[in-house]
């Protein structure tokens, strides 16, 4: 961060696995876009071979598929179903093991070894929700020191988006579809009649490094025109979108609107939209102790909102219906998160929207309080 | 992105020892804690909380319950609810916990210079009040009149009793406390213990209240206040929300746009009235 912005470059599609070799010369697991099981995940890639050549997604409320293209396009989907987080910010992670010893107890701290990751093809909503993240983790007085070390280490190379999914809303919520900072390395792909490539933009001294030892000439003004046609035009194409003005004072005035019943009548409380949400944070602590030795440890699993313990004091939940509970949700997303953060809590990704089982789009509910604001 | 060198896992426990322990009322304990190894002192200040872990049972959000000003022992008074704060209850001289903390805001004891002050104290309640209340009488001459009340369900559920009785006798505080039922063998109050706003001496005007119990009840005795003529900014509310973290990371203590485990658990009335009016947020 901080660096100064050099100018852009152009790596030839066939040249992208030197890009990979590289990072991984420098120590970093590459994850990246895989397709697997019918949809995009992020996991540990071995090099281009890997990447979803030909793969494009179609997405809508409670829908995805898997389409193939038969394009050269390697990175032509929009969000996957789930995000960097759970690289940074692990579902499950031991904190600790202690064992009782001389009328004490002593802690382990868990020294595991730190992944060291390069993401590759991070879009740009999901930068904006790894820097609030950062907000949560680092930046909100206590830090969270498997998250710090995690991001510290990580090197991300973003890859701007050259088609909107159907329930994306990222230029809504003003973070994206282009990729404007928070990234080591920036790609567009490029193809057209001057061939198969990407413009690399770089965002940071690590990227400017790594950058430099690539095989990238500086691009010409057709690149970085082409490249910001693709971003022009996906802007365009957003499948959703979201008024924002005033919505956090909206929301946080209409606690008791009628439509979270009617919400509720759908919802399910099942979790999967907090699951899938790349800035949702909350978790659970499980304690335990083993029979065997008496050893004990303690984990942390991501929670949500939605789950049936969550709001638990003695005498009962705090949030017993349904319908508390999509509203914790959305006033926390869109309302609350501004006061605690600083920022909305949603940057648009659609996630929640494609994975809901029976079709809850954020954005719908969202405007129907505003459209029936009451207070 | 920001900087972060090693720093401690905040979810990693200090391990400390208990030193002693009584029996308060049936299920309520008040446990002395010292840590298991050094002497660094334990600073913490009225209203703040920590997070106390029965090894390999869990961890409670507990309250300090005793003087600050003791920086050598930590004392908590834990009702025995369930699987946690029974595990606590059941210690004895000896043996060992976990201790996280402390975590929140304290009570405003020293924007409250000057003024007049209510305690107002509901059940188990008592506990996190029984500091600021030493820290009040501690520096006596700061503020201007005094009175704690407090209410149970029965006689046997007063907790404090001794203590209450000695605050009882002193000419600069105002001591009363009511019951909802009695069995018998009560010469106070009965009612609820909103009743004893009315009657305690106070000028609404220049005072600052002090709530811990129920929320219903903080609510009651908010309104009551307010209709003496308290404006909600000059009341302060402890507010309990599960917590599974104390510094803002886990998301469950949330209240509105509020954690309560760092922006509270003491607030002022008129930042968390709105919500607290409402159910299920
Ligand atoms: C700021 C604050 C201060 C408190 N101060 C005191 C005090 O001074 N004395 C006292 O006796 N009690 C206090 N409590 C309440 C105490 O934290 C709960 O009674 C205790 O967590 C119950 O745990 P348990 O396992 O014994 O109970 P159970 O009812 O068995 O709890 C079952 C499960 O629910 C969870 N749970 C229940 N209540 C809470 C909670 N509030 N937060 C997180 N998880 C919860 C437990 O982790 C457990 O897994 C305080 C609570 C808060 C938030
Ligand atoms: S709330 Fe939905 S659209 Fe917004 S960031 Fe989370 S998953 Fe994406
Ligand atoms: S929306 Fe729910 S799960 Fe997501 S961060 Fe907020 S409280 Fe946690
Ligand atoms: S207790 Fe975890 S965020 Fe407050």
């Amino acid at each position: 961060m901080g660096a100064i912005v050099k100018k852009p470059r152009v790596l030839d599609a066939a040249a992208l696995g030197e890009l990979f070799e590289a990072l991984k010369a420098a120590g970093h697991t590459l994850i990246g876009p895989v397709p697997r099981d019918g949809a995009i995940q992020y996991q540990p890639i071995d090099g281009v071979a890997d990447l979803p050549a030909g793969w494009s997604d179609f997405q809508d409320k409670g829908r995805y598929r898997l389409n193939e293209t038969g394009e050269a396009s390697l990175f032509d989907y929009a969000s996957a179903p789930q995000s960097w987080k759970r690289y940074l910010h692990p579902p499950r992670l031991k904190l600790f093991s202690a064992r009782r010893e001389k009328g004490r107890i002593r802690f382990d701290d868990e020294a595991e070894p730190i992944p060291k990751y390069a993401f590759i093809g991070v879009r740009a909503c999901d930068l904006n929700a790894i820097a609030i993240q950062d907000r949560v983790f680092i930046g909100n007085g206590q830090i969270d020191p498997h998250y710090a070390a995690r991001r510290e280490r990580a090197f991300l190379v973003a890859v701007n988006c050259s088609r909107a999914g159907g329930t994306c809303f990222c230029t809504s919520m003003g973070t994206g579809p282009r990729a404007e900072t928070g990234y080591d390395i920036a790609l567009t792909e490029l193809i057209d009649d001057r061939g198969h490539r990407f413009l690399l933009e770089t965002g940071s001294d690590a990227g400017e490094s790594i950058a430099a030892g690539l095989d990238a000439a500086a691009a010409a003004p057709e690149d970085i025109d082409a490249a910001a046609a693709i971003s022009e035009r996906v802007a365009g194409n957003m499948g959703r979108s979201l008024d924002t003005e005033g919505l956090p004072e909206i929301l946080a005035k209409n606690l008791s609107h009628p439509h979270w019943d009617a919400v509720a009548e759908r919802c399910l409380a099942c979790s999967n939209c907090t699951m899938v949400c790349p800035s949702c944070f909350c978790t659970s602590v499980e304690d335990t102790t083993s029979l065997e030795d008496g050893t004990a440890e303690r984990w942390r699993d991501w929670d949500s909102c939605f789950s049936g313990r969550f709001s638990y004091v003695v005498g009962g939940q705090v949030r017993d219906s349904t319908r508390s509970r999509y509203r914790q949700w959305l006033t926390h997303k869109l309302s609350y998160w501004h006061e605690q953060f600083g920022s909305s809590g949603c940057v648009g990704c659609g996630r929640c929207i494609t994975w809901c089982p029976v079709g809850i789009d954020i954005t719908e509910e969202a405007a129907a309080i505003r459209a029936t604001d009451e207070a | 992105m920001p900087e972060a060198a090693a720093v401690a896992d905040p979810m990693v426990p200090v391990p400390y020892r208990v030193l002693r322990q009584r029996r308060e009322i049936d299920g309520v304990h008040t446990l002395d804690f010292e840590p298991a190894e050094g002497r660094t002192p334990f600073r913490a200040l009225p209203g703040q909380f920590n997070m106390v872990y029965a090894y390999g049972i869990g961890e409670a959000a507990i309250s300090l319950s005793g003087d600050c000003d003791d920086t050598k022992t930590i004392r908590h008074t834990i009702r025995k609810v369930g699987a946690v704060t029974a595990g606590l209850c059941s210690l004895g001289k000896g043996d060992s916990v976990g201790i996280r903390g402390p975590f929140g805001r304290p009570w405003p004891l020293d924007e409250a210079r000057g003024a007049d002050i209510v305690v107002v104290a509901g059940g188990i309640g008592l506990a996190p009040l029984r500091p600021a209340i030493y820290g009040l009488l501690a520096k006596r001459e700061r503020y201007g009149r005094i009175a704690v009340l407090y209410g149970s369900r029965s006689p046997e559920e007063l907790l404090f009793l001794d203590e209450l009785k000695r605050w009882r006798g002193r000419f600069d505080l105002e001591v009363e406390a009511t019951v909802d039922h009695t069995t018998g063998g009560w010469f106070g109050q009965v009612g609820v213990v909103t009743a004893l706003i009315d009657r305690a001496g106070f000028d609404p005007d220049n005072a600052v209240a002090l709530i811990c119990g129920p929320e219903i009840m903080m609510r009651f005795c908010a309104r009551e206040l307010e209709h003496r003529g308290m404006s909600p900014a000059d009341i302060y509310v402890s507010m309990e929300r599960n917590m599974a973290c104390g510094v803002g990371h886990c998301g469950h203590c949330q209240f509105g746009p509020e954690f309560v485990c760092k922006d509270g658990p003491v607030f002022a009335y008129d930042r968390v009235e709105p919500i607290m009016t409402l159910r299920e947020v």
